[in-house]
């Protein structure tokens, strides 16, 4: 393999372990954030002190997660000049600035006020100590919001033009409302949402069944975790469609991918598995249901949509010839992976909230000892909504400015990059053991119970 | 003052904030195994930077995000040219950063043991290859004129880099030791403390002597009287730093320490003012503030944001010293 395509590899395996603890950083900060906000204002003597310990043990694996976001985070960061010299002298002049400005906003804010939660307990007042949090939950929204701007563009670029052979910032206020931000931004916010509403039910199940002492904090916060998660799932859900129907109109290629529809019909049908043949540019058996993919797009059953075929003859007519054609397979599963996923998770949350409604929980114990092992679900919803993000941009690394292949750094070799993607993939693996290993110990062996501090 | 002009001063500033702040971070984490000789005593040398070593490291951040907005083809050249002595540093940074988190988050000695190893690799690498890099800037490397480095790795590891990274290391070390001056209370780590910053200082003096010998020789700084000048007061802040120490005066000593390493870095981007990387092939393929910049609709909107949101990171990233002032003592580790 040659730099270009280890380096694509060492993108896709950095971003993705990045993106394991990004989401759950963006929902666990919020929820960490409401319980203090829980323990600060309410007026039960009883409660008052769980609420704290609860902030604590929350806060603590969020911390965990933190460490590792931020410092997968800066591989990011170096990574575009690292390995793709070329699109930061071509896109510098764009994507620079969202990044600096995520820097300027929200790392300084969130890295200092997360010193300060941790270490200001005793130091701060009640509600001084409770914006701090707030400040940090605020700090990691507002960077996941700028680097998704930067993302945005890459998309669907707006507000440029092309010009001493770079793609120059023409309107930074067009850059900022890029139709696609809001997609792209309202998705992860609630796919965060959702991981952290799914992290602290599966943390609480497990306290649940194994620690009795804390068993009365942890049956709060299940459902509190649920409720949390369910309405992360239904802004991923709503914003989910919106973004689709958009993504007719910004990127018919990566939406025509995504349902392996080769040939452009109307009424378009939806897919639900099919055999594809990319070479062919056909599926050789799929099982469709007819309308539904015009439905989806256009709130009722008939409505053309672009074909692969056609789109990949336009796109050649536009740019010259070439292959425009993403890796299907790959976007169609995703997709279904992370829609499927989106849906099992709605069934947990709900059939959590309807057994502790009714105080079934610990009847219910198989439920409670299964609910941990299937977070990772969870993990690959993420996962497949990136990688159709990102997949499903390629050829381009700027939709319609600049190709992959032309991005990478033109003085590194094949051995340097296969030794630093090698590299990066053992220390990420050893972390993930280490990181799990220190959180499971945690959860082991922190009680929650009522009574003066522990 | 242009806005080019505007962004290399601002990137002057951040790289000063830089490496005042994680100086003395990368300096505790070396310093660890020495002065800290037990767990307890370990954590609290560690408790000094806990609260804020990871708003320090965003300084190191957002001057790499400054560089992309506002000069991306420095940012491009420079990150692909460092290719691989960035990847140790990552490395690096990784390692320390974890450790932070998770060395007190098991009951073992062994998983302390190995995260106190990784605190102190991942503080004393970084500082070294931050050395190798600032003198690879102003002694040049291999650009071409398309602005892409043709060097290699070994091309960066110079004797004279090699030596700027040994300077590099014992400055932030000593900024580590009279940072801990100030911070610890407990009297025998606070004796260690002093010890190690007698010891480092007389090194840092001497060390910088030579190593402004050796720049004027590798690098042009003798064409700018400005720089050599900073460079010979950063000499002396270091030598009254040290006689400070040597007076058990430690905010003194601290403070010079600091203003030494900041005429350090201004004196390096004196130097190097309007280039920000030497090409050592021809001096027209260097990259400057004139060719490597983002347009100046871009550089008007960033400098907006920056004279509008540094001002306020001061301010808090100030109140979060404020909140920790207090010298920290085994006595009052909490369960963190």
């Amino acid at each position: 393999m040659d730099a270009l395509e280890l380096s694509r590899w060492q993108f896709a395996i950095t971003t993705i372990y990045h993106f394991f603890f990004v989401p759950v950083t963006l929902g666990l900060s919020i929820f960490t954030a409401l319980i203090e906000t829980c323990y600060v204002f309410t007026k039960h003597e009883k409660w008052k002190p769980v609420a704290k310990k609860l902030t604590k043990f929350f806060g603590t694996l969020f911390l965990i997660n933190f460490a590792m976001g931020v410092v997968t985070g800066i591989v990011q960061e170096f990574h575009f000049g690292m390995n793709w010299s070329e699109y930061s002298r071509f896109m510098g002049d764009i994507f620079g600035a969202p990044l600096a400005l995520e820097a300027l906003t929200a790392f300084f804010l969130e890295s200092t006020f997360i010193g300060i939660w941790m270490f200001g307990w005793d130091k701060l007042n009640e509600k001084l100590h409770l914006l701090s949090i707030w400040l940090v939950a605020f700090g990691s929204n507002l960077s996941a919001f700028w680097i998704l701007v930067a993302n945005s563009f890459m998309q669907h670029p707006v507000g440029y033009s092309i010009l001493n052979g770079r793609a120059e910032m023409a309107n930074f206020t067009s850059l900022v409302t890029n139709p696609y931000v809001v997609g792209e931004y309202s998705h992860a916010l609630f796919a965060g949402i959702t991981t952290g509403g799914f992290v602290v039910v599966a943390v609480s199940a497990w306290k649940i069944l194994r620690d009795e002492a804390s068993r009365a904090a942890f049956a709060t916060t299940i459902k509190a975790g649920a409720i949390f998660m369910l309405a992360g799932l239904f802004g991923v859900m709503g914003s989910g469609h919106l973004h689709t129907q958009y993504l007719a109109k910004a990127n018919p290629m990566k939406l025509s991918s995504i349902e392996a529809l080769w040939e452009t019909e109307n009424p378009a049908p939806f897919a639900i598995a099919a055999v594809i043949n990319k070479d062919a540019g056909k599926n050789d058996f799929e099982i469709a249901v007819p309308g539904v993919f015009s439905f989806m797009l256009y709130n009722k059953f008939d409505g053309e949509v672009k074909g692969i075929n056609d789109l990949q003859k336009m796109n050649e007519k536009e740019y010259g010839e070439g292959n425009y054609i993403p890796d299907v397979t790959g976007l169609f599963w995703s997709f279904r992976a992370m829609v499927g996923a989106g849906g099992f998770m709605i069934m947990l949350a709900l059939f959590t909230l309807y057994l502790s409604f009714t105080n079934k929980l610990t009847k219910c114990s198989c439920f409670l000892k299964v609910l941990p092992y299937l977070l990772p679900v969870a993990f690959i919803a993420n996962t497949a909504g990136w990688y159709i993000a990102e997949g499903g941009r390629q050829p381009w690394i700027v939709v319609g400015l600049q190709k992959t292949a032309d991005a990478v750094s033109p003085n590194l070799t094949g051995g340097e990059v296969l030794l630093t993607t090698v590299g990066f993939t053992l220390i990420y693996l050893i972390l993930a053991i280490a990181a799990l290993y220190a959180a499971f110990h945690y959860i082991k062996t922190t009680a929650v119970t009522e009574g003066s501090e522990a | 003052m242009e806005a080019t002009e505007f962004w290399f001063v601002l990137i002057t500033v951040l790289f000063t904030g830089f490496f005042i702040l994680e100086g003395f971070d990368y300096g505790v984490g070396t310093l660890l195994p020495f002065i800290g000789k037990n767990d307890i005593e370990r954590r609290t040398v560690l408790s000094s930077i806990a609260p804020v070593w990871d708003g320090n490291e965003v300084w190191m951040i957002t001057a790499g995000g400054a560089l992309f907005a506002a000069f991306p083809h420095v940012y491009a050249t420079m990150f692909s040219a460092f290719y691989l002595a960035l990847f140790l540093m990552l490395v690096a940074l990784i390692l320390r950063g974890v450790a932070f988190e998770l060395r007190n988050r098991y009951p073992s000695n062994a998983w302390k043991k190995t995260f106190d190893n990784a605190i102190f690799f991942g503080s004393l690498l970084p500082a070294f290859l931050w050395g190798v890099a600032v003198t690879d800037l102003i002694g040049g490397i291999p650009i071409n004129e398309k602005m892409i480095f043709t060097g290699n790795f070994f091309n960066l590891l110079t004797g004279y880099s090699l030596f700027g990274g040994i300077v590099f290391a014992i400055m932030f070390t000593y900024q580590g030791a009279t940072f801990l001056t100030v911070r610890l209370k407990d009297k025998e780590l606070l004796e260690r403390a002093f010890s190690k910053a007698e010891s480092f200082g007389v090194r840092v003096v001497v060390f910088f002597i030579f190593f402004a010998g050796l720049t004027v020789y590798h690098t042009d700084f003798e064409e700018s009287k400005t720089a050599l000048l900073l460079f010979i007061l950063a000499v002396v802040a270091f030598a009254l730093s040290f006689s400070a120490v040597r007076g058990k005066n430690s905010k003194k000593a601290f403070i010079l320490s600091s203003v030494g390493i900041a005429l350090t870095t201004i004196s390096v981007f004196v130097a190097l003012f309007p280039r920000l990387m030497v090409s050592s092939m021809n001096p027209d393929y260097s990259l400057t503030i004139f060719n490597a910049a983002s347009t100046p609709y871009t550089l008007s909107i960033m400098t907006k944001a920056a004279i509008a949101l540094v001002p306020v990171v001061l301010i808090y990233q100030g109140i979060s010293y404020y909140i920790f002032r207090k010298r920290v003592s085994g006595e009052d580790l909490g369960e963190h």
